[in-house]
């Protein structure tokens, strides 16, 4: 193999420590639970948001408006970087003032707050449109019932706006595992940065950055794949879409 | 591949809120508030740098706004053909446009970019007729590899929306162009090539927004624009905040303008029942 400089390089893949397959895995398991862990905070916050800026009051209604309206105008990596500095700020002010010394945040829990917070704000506009797909007769007939409100929402709303919600909420997944690759520029050691950092040692950039392309791929593909199953069982009994 | 579309309107910011009825008694209290926290940032914050970065900051946007719409622009171009031979190519190419776009939308823009500018980029001195080629001195700089990255990422995602919009088209149109003896290429040309794009318009609104909230990636390859300066700035004065909130005012800005420019645009464009 080191005959030729030129021809891959393959061992600089191996798991055990010469070789950077190990490092890489690592970084994958980092943004893998980056994105489920801040995937899962975007759905509550989704999920509260849209119920607010539908049935909320004319105040929350507006703070949730100006709440997507900035996510959707600013950039993630601007974003990003202010919610990582403020987070981590806020809460060290706050423990102070509480009497603790400032904690060490780790990176983990920032990046899934940050990736949390931008999807909240995509997922409230994906739940949104998916409750107002609802069609209100159904709605109606539960109040009717004498359904309480979480009742409601419980029995009927959530259930039936499930199968118009899946297509945007998946699309969001795949949005979520690709974002934590922003997370490399705050300097925390997932998948991105790790490849750079493994690229820029060995000087095997080609190699390194399309091994962490497949990682993705993958990622995207079994998404795809499970997606596709939850999506059928979501839609069963339902017309075939035209 | 899931369809783009679901998400693009919850992604991007597309429409601004209408001016009738924005003014109710809860606004004016929220709007107070908002000026009291507006004039605190104002006045406990230090925006004494600003003059001096003025200069550096208008000409980042301006690149920022000049890879935004080049790469558009490319992007859209490349992506007719992409739609087009997913509807009706033959077959090996309709495999190729199809894995292209499921490659380019399954691996975060940060790496592609990175695997240019880092990868291909270190590849290119080592061949000495790109050395010595006209193209070097370009090759050698940050931002084609910018406009290279983004124009494939935006190609890659608009050409899954043109693939919907050449096959939505609806069939008696084109048949009716062929009855009427044009040939393919007239009836590409005439019907289905303007109804796509018509189709196709709603959502390019938002791919644009889109495509500049990916734009500040390009300032991790050392291309100057407006986040890059507002890095150096935060370098050279050790503020945390300040420079981020203006940088974020800016890219709302930019965002609204875009918003405004494209409704502007689909007023001008008929459709039918408006």
């Amino acid at each position: 193999m080191a005959a030729d400089p030129t021809l891959i390089n393959w061992s600089l893949l191996a798991l055990d420590p010469p070789g950077w397959g190990g490092v890489l895995l690592a970084g994958l398991v980092n943004s893998i639970k980056i994105a489920v862990g801040g995937y899962a905070l975007g759905l509550a916050l989704g999920t509260g948001g849209a119920f607010g800026k539908l049935y909320g009051g004319p105040v929350l209604k507006d703070l949730l408006e100006v709440y997507t309206t900035l996510v959707r105008a600013i950039p993630e990596l601007v974003l990003i970087l202010l919610l990582y500095y403020a987070g981590t700020d806020l809460l060290n002010q706050l423990m102070t003032a509480l009497g603790h010394g400032p904690v060490d945040i780790s990176g983990l829990a920032a990046g899934i707050f940050v990736i949390g917070v931008v999807q909240g704000a995509y997922s409230t506009e994906v739940l949104r449109g998916a409750i107002k797909a609802v069609p209100a007769g159904q709605i109606e007939a539960a109040r009717a019932f004498g359904m309480s409100p979480t009742q409601i929402m419980r029995r009927v709303t959530l259930p039936a706006m499930l199968p118009h919600a899946i297509p945007g909420l998946s699309n969001l997944w795949l949005i979520a595992t690709k974002d934590t690759a922003l997370l490399a520029v705050v300097g925390f050691s997932e998948l991105t940065l790790v490849t750079r950092q493994a690229a820029g040692t060995t000087k095997a950039y080609l190699l390194f950055f399309c091994a962490a392309g497949a990682l993705y791929l993958g990622i995207t593909l079994i998404s795809n794949l499970v997606i596709r199953i939850v999506e059928s069982r979501a839609r069963r009994g339902m017309a075939a879409p035209a | 591949m899931i369809s783009e579309e679901s998400t693009i309107g919850a992604m991007a910011l597309t429409d601004l809120p209408d001016r009738q009825g924005f003014f109710k008694p809860h606004r004016i209290a929220l709007m107070a508030v908002a000026a009291a926290l507006v004039f605190c940032v104002v006045w406990f914050m230090r925006w004494d740098w600003i003059p001096e970065y003025g200069g550096r900051l208008a000409h980042g946007v301006g690149v920022t706004l000049l890879m935004l719409f080049g790469t558009c622009i490319l992007g859209f171009l490349f992506a007719l053909p992409i739609g087009l031979v997913q509807v009706t190519g033959p077959w090996p190419l309709k495999m190729l446009a199809k894995g292209f776009c499921t490659v380019i939308r399954g691996t975060p823009l940060l790496l592609q970019l990175w695997l240019l500018y880092y990868g291909i980029g270190s590849l290119f001195p080592q061949f000495p007729a790109i050395r010595q080629s006209f193209l070097w001195p370009y090759l050698r700089e940050a931002w084609p590899y910018g406009v290279a990255a983004l124009t494939i990422s935006f190609a890659a995602y608009e050409g899954e929306v043109m693939r919907g919009a050449f096959a939505g088209v609806p069939r008696g149109e084109l048949e009716a162009a062929r009855a009427y003896g044009m040939s393919r290429w007239k009836v590409f040309r005439r019907i289905w090539l303007p109804r796509a794009v018509h189709r196709a318009l709603p959502t390019l609104n938002g791919e644009t927004v889109l495509q500049l909230k990916s734009t500040p990636l390009v300032a991790t390859i050392t291309v100057i624009d407006v986040y890059a300066v507002i890095s150096k700035v935060r370098q050279m004065t050790f503020l945390t905040y300040e420079p981020l909130l203006l940088l974020a005012l800016i890219y709302l800005c930019l965002t609204a303008i875009l918003v405004v420019a494209f409704r502007y645009l689909e007023n001008k464009i008929p459709t039918r029942g408006a």
